[in-house]
């Protein structure tokens, strides 16, 4: 049987007028590293908020690690780590004196304690900037600390929002790794991101907009699903075709990437490679079907009713 | 032009970010509001209706009359009546009157011989108010019911004034101790006040929520580290007042200390209200300022309390810093003992009390 880390059924949440959260039904299994992907607004931050209790629903009922929230938040404190959007650890204190900072507020035991963090400076490769102020460091050494603040206390269930956001592509990855050795160890990650290689990472992937998810597997299949429907066009007339294009009910989206237009069609189009053909503006255009991407499922899955 | 279309473009931005930020924009409305009223109407430096004792050791018509003329000249309101001096003393010290005015037991000869007929026992930690007594030791009396036109005037002054505490009327006497509270009001609200401010501002807040810390902890913790600092500033301020100001220390130095700390608890606690109240820090600051300026107005700190309107008076208890001026005043200047300033002390415990949970409750380890 599954186990499931978070069960949401029908969350939703409204500031005033505004539905941030609209409906929205996830699980999480155990172990795994789930992602969220979403353009900036979609509901990712303030649905993590209310998976570990610092936002109330409006609606729907959450279940993390078994226990109901918010009403047993306080319990659930100490089994999740959450790593905010802000950089939100001390920049006036150094390394060391945030994690000592944190082992004290999580309770770990005084002799565990040092030993504990010794153990997460090795494992972020941060013995170097123990006592380096944080204000003097750059935003992937920032980042592992904050990972490292956000494990210290051993959690089984890790929040991180948006985690990578001031980091550069290569210390991302280093990132990455970070993550998978946790996951390897059991911990659960939920992670939201709007990098469309990070999301590739995740082992299930849910992609938001506006409050609600639009697709929910994993990253493979959800590529698989759109197998047949990307075309890329090679040629001359990007452009005019790129607009022309756009202007047809069957083409979800166009867009040009060098000297190629990368064209997704959508689930009516019975055989897209001839569709596109009838579409073409100028002889020397050259389409080929081709592998689908991550990014072609958000266009596929956030552009809502042209999808359709 | 462009210059103009420039320095306009900035001046609108600036009109509409003060229009949003509501709280700015009330104080702008408040402060001179406030200011206005406390300067016009709460703050008086005439001083009038001093509260004294009279000690009537005579038990004479003479001794009557005389008090019924002190009183009428509004400068003084008894209070209370004492049957010795002792007793008088003992209530000057614990600051329950500011003076007692002693009639001797042969005053009805004195009267006869024309002499000085009582002894004011004034203190004069306050120099306006001891001037205020001190205006009222030639006073012209009229003792002679039948024949008002005879007005007394003894040759020797009508009253003998022998001043307490400060008896070369030096001001740094009483600025001094004064300025404890003062100083500690702006240093503790102000950085309690922006304690949890600053940590929501940059976001440390939204991390400490989500650990287990419980919110009474998180206030306590915020408090002790600036109970040292407070403790601190007073050691300097009585310190140098001490060696450089002369500054009489008569009092206890626990009384002293356990006065301090119930004022830095209450005034942090206090803080830590407006921290959860502002949402960001210059709002922090304008809402210290707000209560730091009553503070210093109306605590006694500048003008005498004695002489403001019993309706600012009411107003002027409700802020920890005339409270505790009146407890440093007692301690360091009248030796007063604790048991004597308890009253003030437990007020102050209160306050602080009450502050600390009204803050927890305020605050949520939640963001809606």
């Amino acid at each position: 049987m599954t186990e499931y880390a978070i069960r949401a059924r029908g969350i939703s949440k409204r500031f005033g007028d505004l539905t941030a959260v609209d409906h929205l039904d996830m699980e999480v299994e155990s172990g795994r590293i789930f992602g969220f992907l979403g353009p900036n607004g979609s509901g990712k931050t303030t649905t993590i908020r209310m998976l570990c209790g610092l936002l109330t629903p409006s609606d729907g009922d959450v279940e993390v690690l078994g226990l109901k929230v918010p009403e047993q938040a306080e319990q659930l404190r100490q089994r999740i780590g959450y790593m905010t959007q802000k950089f939100s650890l001390y920049t006036d204190l150094s390394t060391r004196e945030n994690l000592r900072f944190m082992a004290d507020i999580y309770g770990l035991d005084r002799r565990d304690r040092w030993r504990r963090i010794d153990e997460v400076l090795a494992q972020f490769t941060l013995t170097d900037l123990r006592d380096r102020r944080l204000d003097a460091m750059s935003g992937g050494q920032r980042q592992r600390v904050a990972l490292a603040a956000a494990t210290l206390h051993r959690p089984t269930l890790l929040f991180l929002d948006e985690p990578t956001s001031a980091v550069d592509p290569e210390n991302r990855r280093d990132f990455w790794e970070k993550l998978f050795d946790l996951s390897e160890a059991g911990t659960t990650i939920l992670v939201s991101t709007h990098y469309m290689d990070e999301a590739e990472r995740c082992h299930r992937l849910a992609i938001l907009e506006r409050g609600q998810v639009r697709r929910n597997d994993a990253p493979d299949a959800l590529m698989q699903a759109l197998d047949g429907r990307v075309i890329e066009v090679n040629g001359p007339g990007l452009r005019q075709l790129r607009q022309h294009l756009m202007a047809q009910p069957e083409v979800v989206s166009a867009a040009q990437q060098g000297s190629s237009l990368r064209v997704l069609l959508g689930e009516p189009v019975a055989a897209p490679l001839d569709y596109l053909r009838g579409q073409l503006n100028d002889p020397a255009q050259q389409p080929r079907a081709t592998r689908p991407n991550l990014e072609d499922v958000f266009m596929a899955a956030t552009s809502g009713e042209r999808a359709a | 032009m462009s210059a103009l279309t420039r320095i306009a473009a900035v001046s609108r931005k600036e009109f509409l970010q003060l229009s949003r930020d509501r709280m700015s924009f009330g104080m702008i409305i408040m402060i001179p509001l406030v200011q206005l009223l406390l300067f016009g109407y709460a703050i008086n430096s005439v001083v009038r209706h001093v509260p004294i004792a009279v000690v009537d050791l005579s038990g004479s018509a003479a001794a009557r009359v005389i008090t019924e003329q002190v009183r009428v000249t509004q400068v003084v309101d008894i209070v209370s009546r004492f049957d010795t001096p002792q007793e008088a003393e003992a209530a000057v010290i614990a600051g329950e009157v500011r003076a007692a005015l002693v009639f001797p037991r042969d005053l009805a000869r004195r009267v006869a011989a024309g002499d000085t007929v009582g002894q004011w026992l004034v203190d004069a930690s306050d120099t306006m108010v001891s001037s205020a007594l001190l205006s009222l030791r030639t006073m012209p009396l009229k003792l002679d019911a039948a024949a008002p036109a005879a007005a007394y005037t003894a040759s020797p002054p009508t009253f003998e004034v022998s001043l307490f505490f400060n008896p070369e009327r030096r001001s740094a006497v009483n600025i001094v101790p004064g300025l404890t509270a003062i100083v500690l009001t702006m240093t503790m609200i102000l950085f309690t006040a922006l304690a949890l401010v600053r940590e929501r501002e940059l976001g440390n807040m939204e991390l400490l929520i989500t650990t287990p810390i419980h919110p009474i902890e998180l206030m306590v913790a915020k408090l002790v580290p600036y109970i040292l600092v407070g403790l601190v500033q007073v050691a300097i301020i009585l310190g140098l007042g001490r060696v450089v100001f002369d500054v009489p220390f008569l009092g206890g130095l626990g009384t002293l200390a356990l006065a301090t700390l119930v004022f830095i608890a209450a005034s942090l606690t206090l803080g830590l209200l407006i921290s959860t109240i502002a949402r960001t820090q210059l709002q922090a600051m304008q809402l210290t300022i707000f209560i730091l300026l009553p503070s210093i107005l109306l605590s006694g700190f500048m003008f005498p309390y004695d002489a403001m309107p019993v309706a600012a008076q009411y107003i002027a208890e409700a802020f920890p810093a005339t409270h505790f001026v009146r407890l440093v005043r007692g301690v360091v200047l009248r030796g007063a003992e604790t048991g004597q300033l308890a009253g003030d002390m437990l007020w102050l415990g209160g306050f602080t009390l009450v502050m600390l949970l009204v803050a927890t409750a305020r605050f949520h380890k939640r963001l809606d």
